[in-house]
């Protein structure tokens, strides 16, 4: 790619590589176990009256930048970094910004040379934030890029299963829905394979690509509901993703017959096994009423840990730990 | 006019099987003698020493974007490009603004070339009305005004009977029909090969399936016909044994593959690289053998440059917004060099670039040497080191997937109707 772009007059921070957060994929573990004890501790001193807490990245800008609808990460991503003491900036914006002429690589050039110390960034296009990290001077957390990565997402799953459990190592994960189209699903699969998670994906073969398997070490794939439940630690529901799919992959009234999550699933999986959903939920078409209610669900526990997760990634990508 | 030696050199010439030192004497435009030795005093020299001097070579698709859409490319730039690469005859593919589907845009296409042009073009006139694939184009009157072949492009013609329809009108003009192979269901979408990588990436894959599917019905369809069709810029070990059995049947069926298809696979594609997103889409190592043994066993008649120049504001967006295509006349013939020098004869090298293009288009008084004949002729070097540097290319075009690729072997020279078209730095 030739950068015939415009530069940012101000340099970029010299380790601005491991201030981005692109993707779970290219994370090692010891990289992560950080980012969730951090996320762990900072959970924990909510309760406490903690002025550092508060001024930690006072002084600090982040912008969030969401060029596809969300309500959920962007004020969670926006509470995180109130949390912290920063200011925020967040921009909703439809469709391509090529629709006014502006490219993207300049558009983000121009909120980069305001220099805040962060930009979150949502977009439809699957790479979008790779392809402008090897532009911009600004560290860049991906908030969910196409059908691609949605790495909080999965370090907040994570961190709600490591609540419950103590440990991700030797359990069994089942991720069942749309998985060729979840960008929640593949920072997962990423995250879980890192730690010797045993994970099964199920769906029908339309959202469930032979691919997937190679994704990483110690995956399965299923188009059966009741093998996919079987002894499961967790199951995780995706969300049907009609607008990531360029065309139908499935027959939608009959897709909670066969890949609904009911009460009945629950039996053959593990006793305690924990019920997950990266929201919003439908209900009746991913998981009945009933199970969406239950004590197996940790659906609103997710979004808590999304906030305390989301500080560490920030923290991370203004420049650390620095008490 | 100025006549000019070539001396020294090594002459390989595939329609004659010839393969031996000669000089070749060119004199206004035309070649006037091929013999061990030629004395001509008066005449320019050019030292061929150390060099292979084989007919012009003939790029089968080049995108030159004009008219119309000369903020990409132009035929100056573009030719001037073609000419850096030892190509002497570029065919100009009709995605032009307006596309070629006239005489009218035909002959001004022509005039430009002759204006402007260091090499020469070859117009390919469109199938359909503005390659919408719903009306045939005034075929038989671009053929009079000078067209090589017709195509519809980059686009496979949705409705089945109208290719049939296309493929009979065309062959009662004896004109090539030239394919390309993409179903426009199986490859929806598509950004990238289907395979792994697509599903780590989250990019929606483009299924061998996109290219054999429409590779049988063209087959199926030339062999109905009679009609000569050229199947485009082959990229699956399927769609090479479809034509390999084609040809034991005796159909009149073509085919190509692209220099970037010959010596890149999805294994060698960046994370959203968008130099390496091409149409058809980079695969996998064992198609890539598998169009190597297509064109060492005369299976595939052609490599092609493919080059699709795209101004920069455009490749430099998010993958799946970018068009697909790179650049591609400058480093056609030295990729294909590193792709073939271990497993074909030099000879066969040659006829790829030669008398195999110009028997897709039906045309053998192309891509040969003889007497009276036009004087275009590519030096090759086979020892030749360099290095590709896309900032330098004479091709408006930036965006390339071996930008920086050091090459042995390549172009030494680009004689066009008796003149020195361009030259390698020595």
């Amino acid at each position: 790619m030739t950068p015939n772009t415009f530069r940012n007059e101000f340099e970029a921070p010299a380790d601005l590589a491991s201030r981005n957060l692109l993707g779970i994929e290219e994370l090692d573990r010891s990289e992560i176990e950080r980012l969730l004890d951090r996320g762990l501790t900072f959970k924990r001193r909510r309760g406490e009256l903690d002025p550092a807490l508060s001024a930690k990245l006072e002084h600090k800008t982040i912008v969030n930048l969401f060029f596809e609808p969300s309500t959920r990460t962007r004020t969670s991503f926006e509470i995180a970094a109130k949390r912290l003491g920063a200011h925020t900036v967040s921009i909703q914006t439809q469709g391509s910004s090529l629709s006014k002429g502006e490219s993207l690589v300049d558009t983000l050039n121009t909120l980069s040379a305001m220099q805040p110390d962060a930009i979150v960034m949502r977009h439809a296009a699957s790479g979008a934030p790779h392809f402008l990290s090897r532009f911009l001077p600004t560290p860049i957390i991906n908030g969910g890029d196409g059908r691609h990565e949605h790495p909080t997402q999965a370090l907040l799953d994570a961190m709600t299963i490591l609540e419950r459990r103590g440990k991700l190592d030797g359990l069994r994960v089942a991720i069942i829905g749309d998985v060729s189209h979840s960008r929640v699903a593949r920072s997962n699969i990423h995250l879980l394979a890192k730690f010797g998670v045993d994970l099964v994906l199920c769906g029908p073969a339309t959202m469930v690509s032979g691919n997937l398997r190679e994704l990483a070490p110690g995956i399965t794939l299923t188009t059966k509901m009741n093998e996919a439940v079987a002894d499961a630690d967790v199951i995780m529901m995706l969300r049907v993703q009609l607008e990531r799919q360029n065309v139908p992959v499935f027959p939608k009234n009959e897709y909670f017959q066969f890949y609904g999550l009911e009460v009945e699933h629950l039996k053959s999986a593990k006793p305690d096994a924990l019920v997950m959903h990266p929201g919003p939920i439908n209900r009746g078409r991913e998981l009945s009423n009933e199970v969406a209610d239950s004590k197996s669900s940790v659906i609103l526990n997710q979004v808590s840990n999304g906030i305390s997760i989301r500080m560490a990634v920030l923290e991370r990508a203004c420049g650390g730990e620095t008490e | 006019m100025s006549r000019l030696l070539i001396k020294g050199g090594r002459i390989i010439d595939p329609a004659t099987k010839l393969d031996a030192p000669r000089d070749v004497l060119l004199d206004g435009g035309r070649i006037v003698a091929i013999e061990e030795t030629i004395e001509a005093p008066g005449a320019e020299v050019l030292n061929a020493a150390g060099k292979i001097v084989a007919p012009g070579f003939i790029d089968l698709r080049a995108r030159l974007r004009e008219p119309g859409l000369e903020h990409a490319e132009t035929i100056e730039t573009g030719t001037r490009a073609a000419a850096a690469g030892g190509f002497t005859a570029v065919c100009a593919m009709p995605h032009t603004s307006p596309c070629n589907d006239s005489p009218t845009v035909t002959r001004y296409i022509r005039g430009r070339a002759a204006e402007q042009g260091s090499v020469r073009v070859l117009p390919v006139g469109a199938l359909t009305h503005g390659c919408k694939g719903e009306q045939l184009a005034e075929i038989g009157s671009m053929k009079e005004a000078g067209v090589v072949a017709v195509s519809d492009g980059d686009r496979s013609l949705h409705d089945s009977g109208l290719m049939r329809r296309a493929m009979r009108y065309a062959g009662s003009f004896d004109l090539t029909v030239i394919a390309h192979c993409e179903d426009p269901y199986l490859g929806a979408g598509g950004q990238v090969a289907d395979g792994p990588k697509a599903s780590r990436l989250g990019l929606t894959g483009i299924p061998g399936s996109a290219e054999t599917a429409i590779v049988a019905r063209e087959i199926v369809l030339a062999k109905e016909t009679g009609t000569r069709t050229h199947l485009a810029h082959l990229s699956t070990r399927e769609a090479v044994e479809m034509v390999r059995r084609a040809h034991g049947d005796g159909i009149p069926v073509t085919a190509e593959v692209s220099a970037h298809h010959l010596t890149l696979t999805v294994d060698d594609v960046p994370d959203y690289d968008s130099n390496f997103k091409l149409r058809p889409p980079l695969r996998t190592e064992d198609d890539r053998q598998a169009l190597i043994a297509g064109l060492a066993d005369e299976t595939l008649a052609a490599v092609i440059s493919d080059h699709a120049p795209h101004t920069g504001n455009v490749k430099m967006q998010e993958f799946e917004d970018c068009p697909f295509g790179a650049s591609g006349l400058e480093t056609a013939v030295s990729l294909t060099i590193e792709a073939l020098s271990e497993s074909v004869p030099t000879m066969r090298l040659i006829e790829v670039f030669t008398t195999g293009p110009a028997a897709a288009l039906g045309r053998n008084d192309l891509g040969r040497l003889r007497i009276d004949g036009p004087a275009d002729l590519t030096l090759l070097d086979l020892e030749r080191e360099w290095t590709f540097q896309i900032a330098d290319s004479a091709s408006k075009s930036r965006n390339s997937p071996v930008n920086g690729r050091s090459f042995k072997g390549g172009p030494a020279a680009t004689i066009v109707a008796g003149k020195i078209a361009w030259k390698a730095a020595s």
